[in-house]
């Protein structure tokens, strides 16, 4: 038989029961259409999440105190290791691939100007904080260049924090008091907006050795590194593990790069993508059901023709063919409506809510429409068969 | 053409065994106009089914132009159906949601026939038989002698050397039956091998071979003495 003419005779029974055909279709869509949207709105959390992870660069390494286990757990908390210290920044800084290396301390304190007040986040920073973090200073300067273990009391302001304490007055030159120790501000971030839950606005940069003494501590929360593009991420974890190794005489320290944390991420996402995929996969479930129940129907009521088409000479196959096609037609038309349904939601939501990330990847739309025909196909095999294998006398002679 | 040589077809009823085919044996010539009667459920359909390969025997042999065609596969059996045979039913069997073209067309689209022979071919088949006014008419606008023809056309458009017609005017008003049998003689003429089952007397007295059944078994197998064929009495 030819294609046309396959198509032809598929579709006018198809037409012949309108109604029916719209109905079973329409599970479909609705299944198609759930996928879509759904995965459409993980992938959408995905690409936001791993953007806001990203804004940094990819090319930052993490040194934490302390041995992690990969399940998070520190077993360094017998007091054995070692305080991570601005003098181990300072040795890291002569790595020939470190670009930039920023010594971290952070904490909570309350913060005065005039006779403003205001708790705020205080971040012990380095001076390569700004190129680290791809942070840009608005007015005046970072912290300058000084001798690391014992810095000028200089102090930057996050933008909001700025506003909060000085309002339109320039802060720059201003004396303020973090937690009870004077600092003179010098500068004036960017505003940055808040990354994952820390508003970077919000904040107050100072030396970090000023904030250990501040937060009476000896160790360093966290040293960041950022390494020269084209380093082999290997190497730089190797080098800092040897240099570190050297100083403290032990591995007592973790090492993350920004990758691994990307993998991670990354995968994490992808199963909660997956899973909600899954979730309108049910839907999907329920349409497939609908199509095997219309096509049993179907063929019970059209034995007489299947019977007539034996008999005109159509092998088992052509008729094997002609209802998997019926039951393929009404199901790649459903995954069509549903994709332009799943999309067409995906985009009013998105305009409805422009704060929910929304994103059909194409391969998605292939791959639902691929799923819809495979459905048909599944879905029509059944009954299909069952009227091929019908005996073409039986069939004839039914009423 | 056709030799069938002790057929049996059995149906298994519950645990009683029916011979709806006992020990059938006959040879048809190409050409001939046969018309089978007897008393219902005596085994007519059950022959006329044999012969259209739509059933297999249960033990005997059947040659279709010297060829053993119990032993073909399903898709060869198709093909012979196809191109060998046509089927006149009671039921006329139209497909409803197709035009009478589009019914006449289908054994012609089975066959994957390119749609330009096709188109000359159904427009002449329907000519044929006076219906070329109808060809864009579902069954439900066509009368019952009407749909019959479309039958006819769609059982003939392949040029099959068999034509199998299963009490082809018993959903007929007279006339319309009177007509449906002028139309297969005349087919018969032109050299179809006509094979008719009819339990009306009237019509199968006008076969120039007439075969009795009763209880499967082919009892009486006589020509017509009077040879009235195709001049219109009885
Ligand atoms: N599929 C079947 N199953 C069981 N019995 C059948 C079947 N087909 C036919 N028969 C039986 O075979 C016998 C012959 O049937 P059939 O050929 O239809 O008779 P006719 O056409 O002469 O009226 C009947 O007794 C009928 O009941
Ligand atoms: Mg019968």
């Amino acid at each position: 038989m030819r294609t046309r003419d396959f198509l032809n005779l598929t579709g006018s029974s198809l037409i012949a029961h309108r109604l029916r055909s719209f109905l079973t279709a329409l599970g479909i869509a609705v299944g198609i259409a759930a996928v879509v949207l759904l995965t459409s709105i993980g992938e959408g959390v995905h690409q936001f999440v791993l953007s806001e992870f990203t804004q940094f660069g990819t090319t930052l390494v993490s040194i934490n105190p302390g041995k992690t286990t990969t399940h998070g757990g520190n077993v360094g908390g017998f007091g054995t290791e070692r305080p991570l210290t601005i003098e181990d920044a300072e040795a890291l800084q002569r790595l020939p691939f470190a670009r930039a290396v920023v010594p971290l301390v952070q904490g909570n304190a309350e913060v005065e100007a005039d006779n403003r007040r205001r708790r705020t986040n205080v971040y012990g920073a380095g001076p390569q904080w700004p190129e680290a973090y791809r942070m840009q200073v608005k007015s005046g300067r970072f912290l300058p260049d000084d001798d690391p273990v014992a810095p000028r009391a200089f102090a930057v302001l996050g933008s909001k924090l700025r506003q909060e304490l000085f309002g339109d007055r320039s802060p720059l030159g201003q004396r303020i008091t973090i937690g009870g120790s004077r600092y003179r501000v010098i500068g004036v971030m960017e505003s940055k907006g808040t990354v994952l839950g820390f508003d970077l606005d919000d904040t107050v940069y100072i030396p970090a050795a000023r904030a250990l003494s501040l937060f009476n501590k000896d160790t360093l929360f966290q040293i960041d590194l950022m390494y020269r593009q084209g380093t082999p991420v290997d190497t730089v974890v190797e080098g800092i593990k040897s240099l570190l190794e050297a100083r403290h005489g032990r591995d007592d320290f973790t090492i993350t790069t920004q990758q691994q944390m990307l993998d991670v991420l990354g995968s994490v996402l992808d199963v909660l993508t997956f899973a909600v995929g899954a979730i309108g996969g049910i839907s999907l479930l329920v349409g497939g059901i609908g199509i095997v129940t219309i096509m049993t129907i179907a063929i019970n009521e059209r034995t007489n023709e299947i019977g007539l088409l034996r008999a005109l000479g159509a092998k088992q196959s052509q008729v094997l063919g002609l209802f998997l096609g019926e039951a393929i037609v009404l199901a790649a038309f459903g995954g069509l409506a549903g994709l332009v349904l799943g999309v067409g939601i995906a985009e009013l939501l998105h305009l409805a809510l422009p704060a929910l990330p929304v994103h059909t990847p194409l391969l998605y739309v292939a791959l639902a429409e691929a799923i819809a025909v495979v459905i048909g196909l599944a879905a029509g095999v059944l009954p299909a068969r069952r009227a091929a294998l019908l005996d073409p006398v039986e069939a004839l002679r039914s009423e | 053409m056709i030799q069938l040589t002790g057929i049996h077809r059995d149906f298994q009823v519950g645990d009683q065994t029916v011979h709806a085919l006992d020990d059938v044996t006959l040879t048809i010539d190409s050409g001939e106009y046969i018309s089978i009667m007897g008393p219902s459920g005596s085994g007519k359909s059950t022959l006329l089914n044999l012969l259209g390969l739509l059933d297999k025997p249960s033990s005997g042999s059947y040659r279709l132009n010297g060829q053993d065609v119990t032993a073909l596969s399903d898709i060869q059996q198709a093909q012979v159906r196809n191109r060998e045979i046509g089927f006149v039913f009671q039921m006329f069997h139209l497909v409803p949601r197709l035009t009478a073209a589009e019914n006449v067309e289908l054994p012609l689209i089975l066959a994957g026939e390119a749609p330009e022979q096709r188109k000359s071919r159904v427009t002449r088949a329907l000519a044929d038989l006076g219906l070329s006014d109808r060809s864009h008419h579902k069954p439900d606008q066509l009368s019952g002698g009407q749909r019959q023809r479309v039958a006819i056309a769609r059982a003939t458009v392949t040029e099959p050397n068999v034509l199998l017609a299963d009490e082809p005017t018993g959903n007929l008003d007279h006339k319309s039956g009177q007509d449906v049998i002028r139309i297969l003689e005349e087919l018969n003429q032109r050299g179809i091998t006509l094979i008719m089952v009819t339990h009306d007397p009237e019509m199968g007295q006008r076969a120039r071979r007439q075969l009795h059944m009763m209880d499967g078994r082919l009892d009486i197998d006589q020509l017509n003495q009077t040879d009235s064929a195709g001049d219109g009495t009885a």
